[in-house]
């Protein structure tokens, strides 16, 4: 499996990942080698297979809906790089 | 008291109780000895200056309230925790005092140490030597006697090797055995947090402390883990010990094979029998290893944004960005099924290897690495190469299993003249069932006693 | 020229009444708070933080489930849902995919007809924004408390059965007592999926509108007629309709553009790791089963057929469950119900300050005939003081037994129906001001 250049820059997007033109070329090489590799896994019959996603062994773990005292508002933005107010700041979104 | 610093926690708290020496006496010995090594080792990336408590090192990816906490990452360079992990709280209760954060491969991603954003740890036993990643800090700091033991995590062998290449012991606990609240993650299905220390006893100890479910973590098993010593001292008798032979072939240096079947054979005089066990997947778990893992990471490091806490994105390393640019493109649209799917099929598949094989053994041993110590760079530009070197160590990850690795020898070869430098420490892997950690710590035990590797250290009298 | 018919579904999102959130113990308690009192480290999306599943919130959506006649999944996952932005503190929503909880369910509309319910799952709420300047605020005290989405098949034919859908099930949440689904809060909040069809084709339409943001049933309805017919302008002039999100102008009565879906999201669903499993067996739904009260709209039926109540009435007091249970507490004691009915919904009682009891002793007084207001005693009390100067006078000297005289002519006046206590106590009033 092969990775272009522009696959890369798409799924640097949607990986919220700034990249240069540079490392994009470098991550296409480096992936698609990466890729190849893991194509192997095409050869193992897994047709009866039920896939493991969890190998804690536990079902249902679940809290009783009693109130824990939350942490301080000074502790929550304490390393917020932008703060005002007892809000966190961020760069302007465009509103839905 | 130069002596202090060598002493194993076990010792330390015997010697504490029986008035030997003080904690501010314990705390300012390990603390010169960081003082004069640390610039050179690069172990620690924050040091305090305690005077009571048994000083003990935590990996930087592991939680810590009101202390720096990096993930040897650049993008959590001023990150300050609010709240201890459960693991801290749990050895802050038995007395333990954080003497230091130590270094470690950013967001526990690597196999060497040299994808710190802070400079890789040096490897105690031979500075242009990799020391072994991801928790570098935590082994380079028990192996140079820089604290009486330290905490690590393992995600695909990060406890388990750098315990091997750096000559110390390290435990990988089973999933769920510690709570993973506090530890920041990488692969959440895979990632255990566990002791590295100076003897096994300790490994046992230090395992019983950390352990048991809290109100955080779902998946952590609400029994406690706890052994007796006479539990840990029973011997290996009558136990049947697997060797997989696919853990025995091709990629496996001879020099760590030979070591590895010495050891193996004073199993065998302790009284074990040893028996040869199939792994019949091993060849595929590397491949499913790394598409669960990039996977997982790639959704774990979604929440570092920089609007509530850290650095912008781009701070992010090259290691990290690669994983997470394989996940997000292994997870996207269209590919669940060949790639996510696929993989954790196999991963039952890997499951039910081990299962299969304890029907028949109580534990499996071989190597953890398939080489020593190799140098600092030589595998930098290889991610694939890297990856390759956690082969015998990512199944345990993927199965939940818990594994142990002791020091067991030393390769031959490599004895420069120059620094009249000791070749490479070897480490035994020793891999036991779902939630049997007494087995493995049992097996680990009788090796040591009768072995005198762990009483090794290497000779750091040049840096100090 | 082709005739068009609209295919519309419905996204109904409701934020649980529980007290802690969904995957934390934070008070789930936000509106009106101080920003980021209510946070912690699950919430925040602080690094190493896991999240613990709340016992109460998926026994909300199971009822949820149930009450609409779904199947609640033997097993279900959590996955993760995965995008960013500022208000989503972890980069993505813990959320259901490919397993939910509840699944294949069905709400039937006053016309008869039936709505399919695609799925109710459960996932958490993101924190809020506030736009200042060029910047975004962030609070994240509702970052995590529960959510509930039930998602419909494309089975609507006309906007008033997406209000009289969506009346019904924020009365079934009411009635559940899991939420107070009020619209201008945000407890409860829509998503429309418009789009159009020549009539006769089978097939769905290739593309649809998202109708979002908009906080009311009769906006949610202005905008959906709004979109019929702009869809169906549209194709009529041969144009291509685009794949987009749109909300509503008031002012303006129109729907505009909020964005585009030309690039849909990714969303790299894959199950929660940091989550066990939910199983659910039988015997616990039968337990959870006998939890969920009598349903509003069965209530109606039954008040209709076997109480003869008619429907208009039988609407108004099941509506409330409240009201219901009042009105349900009157009927053991012998008085006909429509004459309840008539009598609570007329008089507009007050259900807070009066007991079900009082009401039957109204109804039965009135049947035997007496005659105990206050104001009509008080009138005829006034009118026998004034025809009675003499007895007056007595009374006023000491005599005060001279009551019974008076007494006696107002109960002549009222054929005897008058409550005897009442009008003495009001005579006594009246004789000593």
């Amino acid at each position: 499996m092969s990775l272009t250049k522009d696959q890369v820059k798409k799924v640097a997007k949607l990986a919220n990942l700034p990249l240069t033109s540079k490392e994009e070329e470098k991550y296409a090489g480096q992936l698609s080698k990466i890729l190849e590799y893991v194509e192997q896994l095409n050869k193992v019959d897994t047709s009866d297979v039920e896939p493991t996603f969890n190998v804690s062994g536990k079902s249902n773990v679940l809290a009783e809906d009693q109130v824990r005292t939350s942490i301080t508002q000074e502790d929550a933005l304490a390393n917020a790089p932008k703060k005002s107010e007892g809000f966190f700041v961020t760069k302007g979104v465009f509103n839905e | 008291m130069s002596d202090i610093t060598s002493l194993t926690l076990t010792q330390t708290l015997q010697a504490l109780k029986d008035k030997k020496f003080s904690e501010q006496e314990l705390n300012s010995s390990y603390l010169n000895r960081i003082n004069t090594l640390n610039s050179k080792l690069n172990i620690f990336l924050e040091v305090k200056k305690n005077t009571s408590g048994i000083p003990a090192g935590i990996k930087d990816v592991i939680s810590t309230k009101n202390i720096q906490t990096t993930a040897g990452s650049k993008i959590l360079s001023n990150y300050i925790p609010p709240y201890n992990a459960t693991a801290v709280e749990r050895l802050l209760e038995q007395g333990v005092s954080i003497i230091g954060k130590t270094n470690c491969d950013e967001f526990a991603m690597g196999s060497s140490g040299e994808n710190s954003a802070y400079g890789p740890t040096k490897n105690p036993w031979d500075e242009t030597k990799v020391p072994g990643g991801t928790s570098s800090g935590s082994a380079v700091a028990v192996a140079s006697d820089c604290c009486v033991f330290a905490l690590g995590s393992d995600t695909g062998g990060s406890i388990r090797q750098p315990a091997s290449l750096c000559g110390v012991v390290g435990l990988k606990p089973s999933y769920g055995r510690v709570s993973r609240y506090g530890l920041i993650a990488a692969v959440s299905s895979f990632d255990t947090v566990g002791p590295i220390t100076k003897s096994v006893e300790d490994a046992s100890l230090v395992l019983d402390w950390i352990s048991g479910g809290d109100n955080y973590d779902s998946n952590a098993k609400v029994e406690k883990f706890t052994l007796q010593p006479q539990g840990l001292k029973a011997g290996v008798k009558g136990l049947k010990v697997g060797m997989p032979k696919e853990y025995f072939g091709e990629g496996l240096d001879n020099s760590v094979k030979k070591v590895i079947e010495e050891a193996i054979e004073k199993l065998k005089e302790l009284g074990a029998e040893i028996v040869e066990v199939s792994l019949p997947h091993s060849q595929y778990a590397l491949a499913a290893y790394y598409i669960l893992n990039p996977s997982e990471i790639s959704s774990n490091l979604a929440r570092y944004d920089g609007i509530r806490f850290g650095q912008s994105r781009e701070t992010i390393g090259a290691e990290v960005k690669r994983r997470i640019m394989l996940g997000t493109y292994s997870l996207s649209s269209g590919y669940w099924d060949d790639y996510f799917a696929k993989a954790a099929k196999v991963r039952t598949l890997v499951k039910m290897d081990f299962e299969k094989a304890f029907e028949s053994v109580d534990a499996i041993v071989g190597p953890v690495s398939p080489t020593v110590a190799w140098n600092l760079g030589e595998k930098v530009d290889d991610p694939l190469k890297m990856y390759l070197a956690d082969i015998y160590t990512i199944s345990a990850n993927l199965a939940g299993i818990p594994g142990l690795s002791v020091p067991c020898g030393f390769s031959e070869g490599l004895l420069r003249s120059v620094n009249h430098e000791r070749s490479l420490p070897v480490g035994l892997q020793i891999l036991g069932k779902h939630f049997d950690e007494e087995t493995i710590l049992k097996v680990g035990y009788a090796y040591e006693q009768i072995t005198d590797w762990h009483n090794q250290k290497p000779d750091l009298r040049f840096k100090i | 020229m082709k005739n068009y018919e609209p295919v519309m579904g419905l996204e109904v999102h409701v934020e649980l009444n529980t007290k802690t959130k969904m995957f934390c113990r934070c008070s789930a308690d936000y509106f009106g708070k101080q920003p980021n009192t209510h946070t912690c480290p699950v919430c925040l999306g602080l690094p190493g933080a896991l999240p613990y599943i709340n016992k109460q919130a998926i026994e909300n959506c199971i009822k949820i489930g149930l009450a609409l006649g779904c199947t609640i999944s033997p097993t279900s996952l959590f996955e993760r849902k995965n995008y960013f932005y500022p208000d989503l503190p972890k980069g993505f929503q813990t959320s259901q995919y490919r397993w939910p909880l509840c699944i294949t369910g069905n709400l039937k509309l006053e016309d008869g007809n039936l709505i399919r319910i695609n799925r109710v799952h459960q996932e958490e709420d993101t924190g809020k924004l506030t736009h200042l300047g060029g910047e975004t605020l962030i609070d994240y005290n509702r970052s995590g408390v529960p959510l509930v989405e039930i998602v419909t098949e494309p089975d609507f034919k006309d906007t008033s059965q997406i209000k009289d859908y969506a009346k019904k099930l924020q009365q079934l949440f009411r009635y559940l007592g899991v939420s107070n689904a009020d619209m201008e809060k945000g407890d409860m909040r829509l998503e429309a999926n418009i789009s159009v069809r020549p009539v006769g084709q089978k097939e769905l339409p290739s593309y649809r509108v998202e109708l979002k943001n908009i906080n009311s049933f009769r906006f949610m309805v202005a905008a959906g007629e709004y979109e019929i017919k702009r869809q169906i302008t549209a194709l009529e002039k041969g144009e291509k309709i685009s794949q987009e999100t749109r909300g509503w102008d008031e002012d303006k009565k129109s729907t505009y553009v909020q964005r585009s879906k030309e690039e849909a999201h990714d969303y790299r669903y894959f199950p929660e790791p940091d989550l066990p499993q939910l199983t659910i067996d039988n015997g616990q739904l039968t337990i959870l089963k006998t939890t969920i009260p009598e349903l509003p709209w069965e209530k109606s039926k039954r008040y209709v057929e076997e109480l003869e109540i008619k429907k208009a009435d039988a609407e108004i007091l099941a509506e409330d469950k409240k009201l219901a249970e009042f009105f349900e507490e009157t009927l053991e004691h012998g008085v006909d119900a429509k004459d309840i009915a008539n009598y609570i919904i007329n008089k507009k009682i007050d259900i807070e300050n009066t007991h079900p009891g009082q009401i039957i002793e109204q109804l039965k007084k009135k049947k035997t005939g007496v005659i105990d207001s206050l104001e009509e005693l008080e009138k005829i009390a006034k009118k026998v003081i004034e025809e009675n100067p003499n007895f007056v006078e007595i009374y006023k000297k000491g005599k005060t037994t001279v009551i019974m005289a008076l007494v006696g002519a107002v109960m002549k006046k009222t054929s005897g129906k008058a409550d005897a206590q009442k009008v003495r106590s009001i005579l006594e009033q009246l004789l000593t001001k």
